[in-house]
């Protein structure tokens, strides 16, 4: 059934890549540009007890670099972190993201940073989408000081308070009740601002969802859930886990949107439109259409499940690198050189990155014992005779 | 800080001493003086029929409490207007801890089943909802694992609820929540989130409720890295508690007792807080350290009486801190009496007093005489039938016997 969808979209999508409103021939400069464009998405939204967004979505020069670039970025960066694993570098649980960057990317560009987002272990990208710096990223999976956690989390634990990202989540579907949280917290404090709870296919069949859910409609609380579905849990097709796959429709009184995740304009319009509704009316779901190509993690090969075919046929065909790459060409916004230019730059940052992350110490044996406690009244614990110190609470 | 407060009845210990209770209650925390000024400390005790015993050291008969459930106030009508303070019960003591946190700081709310309309089933929030608000008194369906876990969500941000647990035992079902979100994001994320949240609620052995609804989750939440627990057993400190438990940075959990809430005293009108890490010193003695929490603390202070009558002079502790111990207080007392009992309701195995029976040992090895004895309730579910729900928790025969075996 899946493999059925994926041929059949990509006989439509050929079509609406010829741009709608005609683009000047000529060569503007492409960085700060932002002479609007209207792009068609690659399927129309469908929609459950709401109204679908329109297929048009508005663009610019600019904001299609930007994608590129961030998408390019975030590729170069999974895929490095596959090689950092095989030298065992990077150890324990690695979830690579490549395949869905179109979800983190069209997030982004629909939201602020005063918006919250939360997801579950495959982080990397959300993580980089909300500000961190690659030197954060691989200095924290190779557990060194460094890290946005100090080396203490790893690959599932990664956090940036100051652009209101709240992780990294190891057990599956745990955070959505936080991320409701989140959303209750904003209400609260009446900041006109929503949270995105991120959650995947194999989590969607979790209670603490539904309860979270039901919380959130009764309390009108600006919570977003979206629906990551790859199609995979870990190795669970969703048609064996899920007696409905339709992951959008099961709100039941929530209203729920599907998306095409590999077309970042369509997840930016459907993120856009899920910001108005949540402050208006309360949650609702999207459903991100999506797809991984490396397996669940970096210890599941991804193909005791689904055929190598069904792998390369999805990376040729919506692959949302590719997607992005045809727009610009299409547009004339760049050349293929241009391009190609800008995806050796983000290999050598990558690179980079990484040779900085390796120099980054590894955390002081002192570190074992810091921030188990927050520094609260001030107190200090002390040995059995009072004469050392055995844990500050720091 | 000192409490010598002996619970039910007006009866308020004073000193005439400066490092005693009153002084130290204030809000911020005096440094821990040394308990062996004690022992040659005159102490004013003034009983509840108005006579005022100095230096009581002679007779030791301090007001004990007759049984675990008191509900008759005794001797009000004596004691309301002289003293300084307010008489309450227990429930009525949280009630007042949380509404004074909610209107110091606006970001304090609570969530649970039944807290906001119905005013809480043991009444701990009675009367919140109609002054803050439906906001910031939240009634939540039955789901314990999400509300918890938006409570720990919420904190994140920065507010600060306070999550109630009908009873405990329903905490089970939020364990992922409470084990893994709340105690180690602060951890995980290098210290960028703090959890300030209070989790609390009712557990403990209660009048024949059945199995699922005595339990004592102390003994499973203790192993959880980055929280804290405390439990109350006194009007004075239930409402000291619950106010540091707000306050705090750390997640912290408040373990009430289902038969406490009617427990009646007289508590100070000022602003004051318990120190979260502290125990609290309920009788001193010489011959042996009665180590106990919550419900207990009143079949120790029960069977204490009936070893004093027959010549013992027990020193009874309300470690009141269950994670992490309070050992400086409990190795001073170790050091003094040489012999050790731990009396609990949690069961045997894996229980609080097994792990304070390896810390005591651990560290004060060389100071016992004896091997240290843990009275612990039996590892059975509870049964419904009184007889042998009875017999299922510790009574204060059975302590009585085991000082007695403890001191020979």
């Amino acid at each position: 059934m899946a493999l059925s969808y994926l041929r059949s979209s990509s006989s439509r999508s050929a079509n609406f890549l010829k741009p709608l409103s005609s683009a000047a021939s000529l060569r503007r400069p492409i960085s700060t540009d932002t002479t609007p464009i209207t792009v068609e998405t690659s399927v129309p939204f469908t929609s459950h007890q709401c109204e679908a967004p329109s297929r048009s979505v508005e663009t610019n020069p600019s904001e299609l670099l930007t994608f590129f670039r961030d998408m390019a970025l975030m590729r170069r960066m999974e895929i490095a972190a596959d090689s950092l694993y095989k030298a065992k570098l990077i150890r324990g649980f690695c979830h690579l993201y490549d395949g869905q960057e179109a979800v983190a990317v069209g997030m982004e560009a629909a939201i602020t940073k005063k918006d919250c987002i939360i997801t579950a272990y495959r982080d990397h990208c959300i993580f980089i989408g909300r500000g961190g710096t690659l030197l954060e990223v691989f200095a924290e999976l190779m557990g060194r000081q460094a890290g946005c956690s100090k080396g203490k989390g790893g690959s599932m634990h990664f956090y940036k308070k100051d652009s209101n990202f709240y992780g990294g989540h190891g057990i599956v579907g745990a955070q959505v009740p936080l991320g409701c949280g989140l959303a209750f917290a904003q209400k609260y404090s009446k900041d006109e601002t929503v949270t995105f709870a991120l959650y995947g296919d194999g989590a969607a069949n979790q209670g603490q969802l539904f309860e979270a859910l039901n919380i959130s409609a009764l309390w009108d609380l600006p919570a977003i859930l979206v629906c990551e579905n790859n199609h995979y849990g870990m190795g669970t097709a969703e048609w064996r886990a899920a007696k409905s796959p339709a992951y959008y429709k099961r709100g039941d009184y929530v209203p729920g949107l599907k998306v095409d995740g590999m077309d970042a304009l369509a997840v930016k319009q459907a993120c856009k439109f899920a910001k108005e509704h949540a402050l208006k009316n309360g949650p609702i779901i999207l459903e991100m259409d999506t797809y991984r190509y490396h397996g669940h993690s970096m210890s599941d090969p991804g193909s005791t499940y689904r055929t190598r075919d069904e792998i390369s046929g999805v990376r040729q065909e919506r692959d949302p690198i590719e997607r992005v790459r045809k727009l610009i060409l299409s547009h004339d916004l760049a050349t293929e050189k241009e391009l190609k230019d800008i995806e050796k730059e983000v290999r050598k940052e990558v690179d980079d990155a990484i040779a900085q992350a390796k120099e980054s110490p590894m955390p002081e044996p002192s570190e074992l014992f810091s921030n188990v406690y927050a520094k609260s009244l001030g107190v200090e614990s002390f040995g059995a005779d009072r004469k050392e110190v055995r844990a500050t609470l720091a | 800080m000192a409490a010598i407060f002996q619970g039910v009845g007006a009866a308020a210990a004073l000193s005439s001493l400066p490092s005693n209770s009153f002084d130290s209650n204030k809000s911020v925390f005096s440094p821990r003086r040394s308990f062996s000024v004690r022992k040659g400390a005159s102490f004013a005790v003034v009983r509840s029929d108005g006579t005022v015993n100095l230096n009581p050291k002679g007779r030791r008969t301090q007001q004990l409490i007759p049984n675990a459930v008191a509900t008759k106030a005794d001797s009000a009508a004596a004691s309301s207007s002289s003293k300084p303070g307010h008489e309450l019960l227990l429930f009525e003591a949280l009630l007042e801890g949380l509404e004074e946190e909610m209107e110091r700081d606006p970001r304090v709310c609570v969530m649970g089943e039944d807290v906001g309309h119905y005013g809480g089933s043991y009444k701990v929030t009675k009367g919140l909802a109609k002054k803050f608000g439906d906001l910031r008194v939240l009634d939540t369906p039955i789901a314990e694992n999400s509300f918890t876990g938006m409570g720990i969500g919420a904190a994140m941000t920065g507010l600060r609820p306070v999550v109630e647990g009908m009873n405990m035992g329903f905490l089970l079902l939020a364990f992922n929540q409470i084990s893994n979100n709340c105690g180690m994001l602060h951890y995980t994320s290098g210290g960028q989130f703090t959890i300030p949240i209070v989790i609390r609620g009712p557990g403990g052995v209660g009048r024949q409720l059945g199995a699922e609804h005595s339990q004592r989750l102390e003994s499973y939440f203790q192993s959880i890295p980055g929280i804290q627990m405390v439990a109350c057993s006194t009007p004075y400190n239930a409402k000291g508690l619950m106010k540091a438990a707000i306050r705090s940075e750390n997640p912290v959990i408040l373990f009430e007792h289902v038969l406490l809430y009617n427990l009646k005293e007289r508590i100070p009108d000022e602003d004051y807080i318990c120190n979260l890490e502290e125990a609290e010193m309920v009788r001193p003695g010489e011959h042996v350290t009665i180590l106990t929490y919550s419900r207990m603390r009143y079949h120790v202070m029960q069977a204490a009486k009936t070893l004093v009558n027959k010549g013992y002079d027990p020193e009874v502790i309300d470690i009141r801190s269950l994670k992490p111990f309070d050992l400086y207080t409990i190795g001073n007392s170790v050091k003094k009496t040489h012999r050790v009992l731990i009396v609990e309701e949690c069961m045997r195995t894996g229980g609080i007093g097994a792990s304070l029976t390896a810390a005591i040992t651990e560290n004060f090895n060389d100071y016992l005489d004896a091997p240290i004895v843990c009275l612990s309730s039996q590892d059975v579910p509870t049964p419904y039938a009184g007889t042998l729900e009875e017999v299922t928790v510790v009574q204060p025969a059975q302590i009585v016997t085991a000082v007695e075996q403890l001191c020979q």
